[in-house]
């Protein structure tokens, strides 16, 4: 799944540096991910995992790292 | 018990903007300068600092307070109460955010004395109006720093005692990666780059400076900005605003009741053609004002439990601000301009009694101090995710 994730970053998180080159639970914000790039990141996360995040997990600390990302996945799958 | 809106601090404030700040708006706005007159009144009643907690020595007014305040000094200079709301608005982000750290404390402390003008050094020239965006940064050296900035848009740049900056973390960060930092008085100069003749909100001198700053590593804020930002600058920017057009709104009604008194005076016992104009008008403003209110009533029971800090942080959350800034922004102008057209002639004249001139000019800003089009294109962006409305 990470893989993948980092693969959206790399296309959709504007990240100032390279997605690969991340630790699970670096900052993406501080990484250079904008709000408007984050909604990005969202649709692409949601398409690709055939999810829905619902809204109140549209929020900062979800979208935070690798790590919160992998975790907010996997709440709404199971 | 004492209504919020007729609390001793809103009490002060209404004496204020219907003394000083009207008796020299058409001055100020004449000159387009700043309105000195009433913000010395605002001082001598501390009133700079009535948002600083008792606990620092300030009066600890409540938001919804701050937010009648603007209302009250709205409904005579839009200027000085744009004024007031966007040096409350610094104080929110100081008093919001600045936790235990002595510094920061001493500061607002000193504040209830030395009553200071805080200006927003927010806007940037390369950012292209993106306040969540940096281009110069701070560059730490030791246990100080220094901070260079042109901005595009300084508020009272040329008036303000002390300032709150956005910058880079670091000359190697991102530009999204800011912080917020404090320059005091004697650490910075402000060099004016452009003119200021603009076609309202005059007084308030938003005229872009050239920024030359140093001061302390412990005058950086150590909440990140984006936190800063998403919990208190951008949703209690969106309130007083607000808060201020409604007074900009009742001032164009004032000046359209006693056009229509006069005229029903001149006919006794039949209704004037135009009141019914004006009847329509009072619903706009109701909504204009119910609008805030609700947000604000929301935002002050999130601002006092840290459990829900995070709704703040939500998209949801930021539509619905953007969608009050949008809405409202709009309405005043709305309103604004049908009050002249109820007033005709006697409101097109600059020297009659019920001019509208200033009002509507100062109600354009609205739309514009943060752009519409930016706003709509982030909702744009947040709405295809959001599954709500």
């Amino acid at each position: 799944m990470q893989d993948k994730i980092r693969k959206i970053l790399k296309d959709h998180g504007r990240l100032a540096v390279d997605a690969n080159s991340l630790a699970e639970t670096t900052d993406l914000y501080q990484s250079g991910m904008t709000s408007h790039a984050s909604v990005n990141v969202m649709l692409a996360l949601e398409g690709e995992f055939d999810v829905e995040f619902p809204d109140h997990m549209l929020k900062r600390s979800v979208f935070e790292s690798i790590a919160s990302i992998t975790s907010a996945i996997n709440q709404i799958k199971n | 018990m004492v209504l919020p809106s007729h609390s001793p601090l809103v009490e002060l404030a209404r004496t204020v903007g219907a003394g000083t700040a009207a008796n020299f708006a058409d001055q100020v706005d004449a000159d387009a300068r700043f309105p000195h007159e009433a913000v010395t009144q605002l001082r001598a009643h501390r009133l700079l600092s009535c948002y600083v907690p008792q606990s620092l020595g300030g009066h600890g007014a409540s938001l919804n307070e701050l937010a009648f305040m603007c209302e009250e000094l709205g409904k005579h200079c839009s200027a000085t109460a744009m004024v007031f709301a966007m040096h409350q608005i610094q104080v929110a982000c100081l008093v919001h955010h600045c936790h235990d750290d002595r510094h920061l404390k001493a500061y607002l402390a000193q504040l209830t004395q030395n009553q200071h003008l805080i200006g927003s050094v927010t806007s940037e020239v390369g950012v292209g109006g993106d306040m969540r965006s940096s281009v110069c940064a701070v560059d730490v050296n030791g246990d100080e720093f220094t901070l260079n900035k042109n901005s595009t848009t300084s508020s009272y740049g040329a008036q303000a005692d002390d300032l709150l900056v956005t910058a880079r973390t670091s000359p190697t960060a991102p530009s999204s990666d800011q912080s917020l930092v404090l320059l005091a008085k004697g650490q910075f100069t402000m060099e004016q780059t452009g003119n200021w003749n603009p076609m309202g909100m005059r007084g308030t001198g938003s005229a872009p400076f050239k920024l030359t700053g140093k001061g302390l590593t412990s005058q950086i804020m150590s909440t990140p900005f984006a936190t800063i930002s998403a919990r208190t600058m951008v949703p209690v920017s969106h309130l007083l605003w607000a808060a201020t057009w409604v007074g900009n709104a009742v001032a164009s009604m004032t000046r359209v009741k006693s056009f229509i008194k006069q005229q029903a005076r001149s006919n006794p016992g039949s209704l004037p053609p135009t009141a019914l104009r004006m009847a329509e008008l009072a619903p706009s403003i109701q909504l204009l004002r119910t609008s805030y209110r609700y947000l604000l009533t929301e935002y002050e029971s999130i601002n006092a439990d840290p459990t829900r800090y995070d709704e703040l942080s939500t998209i949801g959350y930021a539509v619905r601000m953007n969608n009050l800034k949008l809405s409202g922004s709009q309405l005043i102008v709305d309103i604004a301009n049908k009050a002249l057209q109820i007033c005709g002639v006697a409101g097109y004249k600059n020297d009659s009694k019920f001019a509208m001139g200033r009002i509507l000019r100062d109600a354009h800003a609205a739309a514009l101090m943060v752009g519409n089009d930016r706003i709509l294109n982030s909702n744009a962006n947040m709405l295809m995710i959001l599954k709500g409305d």
